[in-house]
């Protein structure tokens, strides 16, 4: 995408001044440590054994690492799964339908993205948590227990990610319009046939777009779950958890292994994302 | 001569822009650039600003040879087709932008920004920002901040192309009589060949990179010095060997000229004033298209199927149809 | 052109404005019975996810009034570590508004081998779980670090930690906008006579002013509740290298909810704040148009 106009193209040493700036700056702060990431991923064990992709292996399957991302698995499916209906739910709730309050419940779905992922911990435990909650003793009565538990760690997990989809959602909503719609309740659809049959295939880009950025978000989510839950080995711990553990507990080959895979689930999320965009906008 | 081109040549990779371009303009002319678009007048327009470099030939402006010097040295006005103007500076702080540039005392740039605000009649908009201005009004703005630092020459690059009828029109009769106030040497890009007959002194025409002529309104219209020009100028239709324009047609009920063509009127609309016929004649397979006024149809007394014979009226400019010199012939 | 990962949070970006499609206006459909209730469900959802907790933190910043609550935020210890939040936010921040935008500036307009490369660099500490991006750091700058550089335990090491996961805000909002600017309007200001750094300042940087205030806003808020990134980097050191959010932990594992909720209601307040700011921030440009 070279431009054209001559104005914009002449270069002067400013120019080169600033793209070797721009480099090495991106080199340092980014590039570099992501290589060292590597580098200590696929190191031996001990001085002397065998490093690469066997020992890289090794440390992932150590039970506690497999129940650890076995979790992570889990918690990110029900969060993404429930913030998926929720958001196109709510989405359509927002563009389509006039109630009273719609104005303020679609800055307030945006507000998720802007709390700290502690605050986020905190507030779930201020709510629900047995002893220290304002629901606490409630919920413990019928038998319920959310914080500590798995629902509490997909709670958290949900709570953070919730505006993802909504967002790539919303404008899309908005730029179709209702006339398409519209056509088809005339043609005799009902409110069920029109949304799977018009409203939907022209979302699915987007869905899927949004599905994508939750997965990735929650995968990764550390800060509201760490908060939530009792965070030990086998009992409560994820990935983002585990590496946090190992990391302090000296066995750093494992932290870098697992947080390897993070990345690596990271990058693919990146790369998706980057062939969605090509085929919504081709 | 105030702008002097020679030689000038210019590629984007295999398409040839420009081809070898000579042509001066004269101190305090108004000139129009005519031609189609993508004919390469918009890149001309841009190599004397210095937007563009040419890859052959040179550029004088003033009599200095400007071919290497940057558009900040140029001194000249540009006005864009899309205004261009600083979003985020009021009226008033456009218009001072070029002699804020030249860093002239705050009270000769308020002096020149008020005079100049005052001729393009946009004063009492002084302190609003662009985005609460019209069309019309913004490219008044743009011509405005052009013309504050004096230059010696104002380009304008199809600058009424993005208003509508009206608005485009009143311009262009205001550019004229701008022009006639503030007399500096001015060209202007258009691709309407009514803006260019209207308003410039001299109308250069462009076409596919070269200049097909150059001449005064008149004589572009008269005597047009090839089919492509003629027909860029106007509606023409061919009788026999001939172009020529549609109202330079004879309608005669009975074969009385000598050499004139019979033929069968096919089609006869009636547009306002005047009757538009579509005639069907012998040896030639498109249908000639003839304009006569409605008086004059009406005394014809003529009808679907009626048979008419076809000539030249005296005087009509015609060109030869596959005129390979390319000539004016002007028939008598 | 820009494959993004990152949709950075504030508003989204349509619906500041007054919406085009004007369905949103005039065509609305009533509730039916089914979409009252999906409104209800979804509601519901709603309050206990997010609403009810939230709700549960300000009451119980609120609890012991507000002389407590000013008690709590005023002691010493938590005050530094406010402080040096703050102090360290605005750092990066500042950093990020001219980095960012030079960044964005090369990507757009500069041509060079490896450049699309860059382009998706930009999205990786967004991308990375903020516990691995703490990680991916102290691989470099750790207590191992090839080059004998540690920051564990330093304000400078959380000042690397806040300027990486920013990386992405101010680069992000700007590139779009250079994108966009029409190149006749440098070309005006050219032969108006303007060199090409004035026509930078004076032209160009102008427009590029919101967007760098709207990605610098997002930086700041995110700067100032980082949590994840700074956990195996500050030591937590109280006066030297505690920040907020890790002060909530702190709180909360002394059994002092209220401290904690305090804290954490500061935090809300700057990000609704942020909200806030970017919504008048997105107005202001509309209106500009």
């Amino acid at each position: 995408m070279a431009d054209t106009r001559q104005i914009r193209s002449r270069r002067g040493p400013v120019a080169y001044v600033l793209r070797t700036f721009v480099i090495v700056y991106l080199a340092v702060l980014v590039i570099w440590p992501l290589y060292e990431v590597g580098k200590q991923t696929f190191a031996p064990t001990k001085s002397g054994a065998e490093g690469g992709f066997s020992a890289f292996l090794d440390r992932l399957s150590d039970p506690s690492v497999t129940y650890a991302f076995s979790l992570t698995g889990t918690v990110a499916f029900w969060a993404v799964l429930i913030n998926t209906l929720f958001g196109v739910g709510i989405s359509l709730l927002i563009v389509r339908y006039q109630f009273p309050g719609r104005r303020v419940l679609s800055v307030l779905v945006d507000l998720p993205m802007s709390v700290s992922p502690v605050v986020v911990g905190l507030a779930l435990v201020l709510a629900y948590s047995t002893g220290k909650g304002w629901f606490g003793e409630a919920l413990e009565s019928v038998g319920f227990y959310v914080i500590g538990t798995t629902p509490g760690l997909v709670m958290a997990t949900a709570f953070v990610s919730l505006p993802l989809v909504i967002r790539e959602i919303v404008p899309v909503l908005e730029e179709i319009g209702t006339d398409a719609e519209m056509a088809a309740s005339s043609l005799g659809a009902n409110g069920w046939q029109t949304f799977r049959r018009i409203t939907l295939p022209s979302i699915k880009w987007a869905v899927v777009y949004g599905v994508v950025l939750s997965m990735a978000r929650s995968l990764g989510e550390f800060g509201a779950v760490k908060i939530v839950s009792p965070g030990a080995e086998l009992r409560g711990e994820t990935a983002t958890l585990l590496i946090q553990n190992r990391y302090n507990n000296y066995e750093e080959p494992t932290a870098y292994a697992a947080a390897f895979v993070l990345v690596l689930a990271s990058v693919l999320a990146l790369v998706v994302v980057s062939l969605i965009r090509k085929e919504d906008h081709p | 001569m105030s702008i002097d081109v020679r030689g000038v040549g210019k590629r984007y990779g295999d398409f040839v822009a420009l081809d070898d371009i000579n042509v001066s303009l004269p101190t305090g002319q108004l000139t129009a650039l005519l031609g189609p678009s993508g004919g390469g007048k918009s890149t001309l327009l841009r190599i004397i600003a210095g937007l563009e470099t040419a890859d052959t030939g040179t550029v004088d402006i003033e009599g200095v040879d400007a071919t290497r010097l940057p558009p900040q040295k140029r001194n000249v006005g540009f006005v864009f087709q899309h205004y261009a103007v600083f979003k985020h500076m009021t009226v008033a702080k456009n218009v001072a932008f070029g002699l804020e540039i030249r860093k002239r005392p705050k009270a000769e740039v308020k002096a020149k920004v008020a005079e100049l605000l005052e001729l393009v009649h946009l004063s009492q908009f002084a302190h609003r920002l662009p985005s609460q201005l019209s069309g019309g009004q913004r490219q008044r703005l743009a011509l405005a901040r052009a013309l504050a630092v004096e230059p010696s020459v104002l380009l304008l690059d199809e600058p009424f192309g993005a208003l509508d009828a009206k608005v485009r029109k009143e311009l262009r009769d205001w550019l004229r009589r701008l022009h006639d106030e503030v007399h500096v040497t001015t060209v202007f890009v258009t691709h309407d060949q009514e803006e260019a007959l209207e308003v410039a002194d001299e109308i250069v025409v462009i076409n596919e990179g070269r200049i097909e002529q150059i001449g005064s309104p008149d004589e572009l219209y008269d005597e047009p010095a090839n089919d492509f020009v003629m027909g860029f100028l106007g509606a023409v239709t061919r009788l026999g060997p001939l172009a020529l324009r549609p109202h330079d047609i004879e309608v005669a009920v009975e074969p009385g000229v000598v050499g004139s063509t019979p033929g069968v009127v096919q089609r006869a609309l009636r547009v306002g004033f005047e009757v538009r016929l579509t005639v069907d004649v012998e040896g030639q397979e498109e249908p000639v298209l003839v304009v006569l006024s409605r008086t004059h149809a009406r005394a014809l007394d003529l009808e679907l199927g009626s048979r008419v014979w076809l000539s030249p009226t005296t005087g009509a400019t015609t060109v030869p149809v596959l005129g390979v010199p390319r000539e004016a012939v002007v028939s008598a | 052109m820009t494959d993004t990962l990152v949709t950075p949070p504030g508003p989204a970006p349509t619906r500041g404005r007054p919406s085009g499609t004007a369905k949103s206006s005039g065509g609305l459909f009533r509730l039916t019975p089914t979409s009252g209730l999906g409104l209800g469900v979804a509601l519901v959802w709603f309050s206990v996810l997010v609403l009810l907790p939230l709700a549960a933190v300000v009451g119980a910043a609120a609890e012991g009034g507000f002389g407590r609550f000013w008690d709590t935020l005023t002691d010493a210890q938590t005050f530094a570590a406010l402080r040096l939040t703050v102090v360290e936010a605005l750092l990066v921040t500042l950093v990020n508004a001219v980095v960012g935008t030079v960044v964005a500036w090369v990507l757009v307009r500069d041509q060079f081998p490896g450049k699309r490369v860059l382009d998706v660099v930009i999205d990786i500490p967004f991308a990375l779980p903020t516990i691995v991006a703490g990680l991916v750091l102290l691989s470099l700058w750790g207590p191992e670090s090839p080059v004998g550089v540690n920051i564990v335990n330093t304000r400078q090491g959380i000042f690397l930690a806040l300027l990486f996961v920013t990386l992405p805000f101010v680069v992000r909002t700007v590139q779009p906008v250079l994108l966009e600017l029409d190149a006749d309007v440098e070309e005006a200001a050219a032969s108006l006579g303007a060199s090409r750094l004035t026509t930078f300042r004076r032209v160009i940087l102008p427009s590029l002013v919101p967007a760098i205030a709207a990605g610098s806003s997002l930086g700041f808020a995110r700067a100032i509740s980082e949590f994840g990134s700074l956990v195996l980097i500050s030591g937590n050191t109280p006066y030297e290298t505690e920040v907020a959010s890790l002060k909530i932990l702190k709180f909360l594992e002394g059994d002092n909810q209220a401290g904690a909720a305090a804290v954490a209601v500061l935090l809300l307040i700057v990000a609704v704040l942020t909200i806030v700011v970017l919504d008048i921030l997105s107005r202001r440009v509309a209106r500009r148009g």
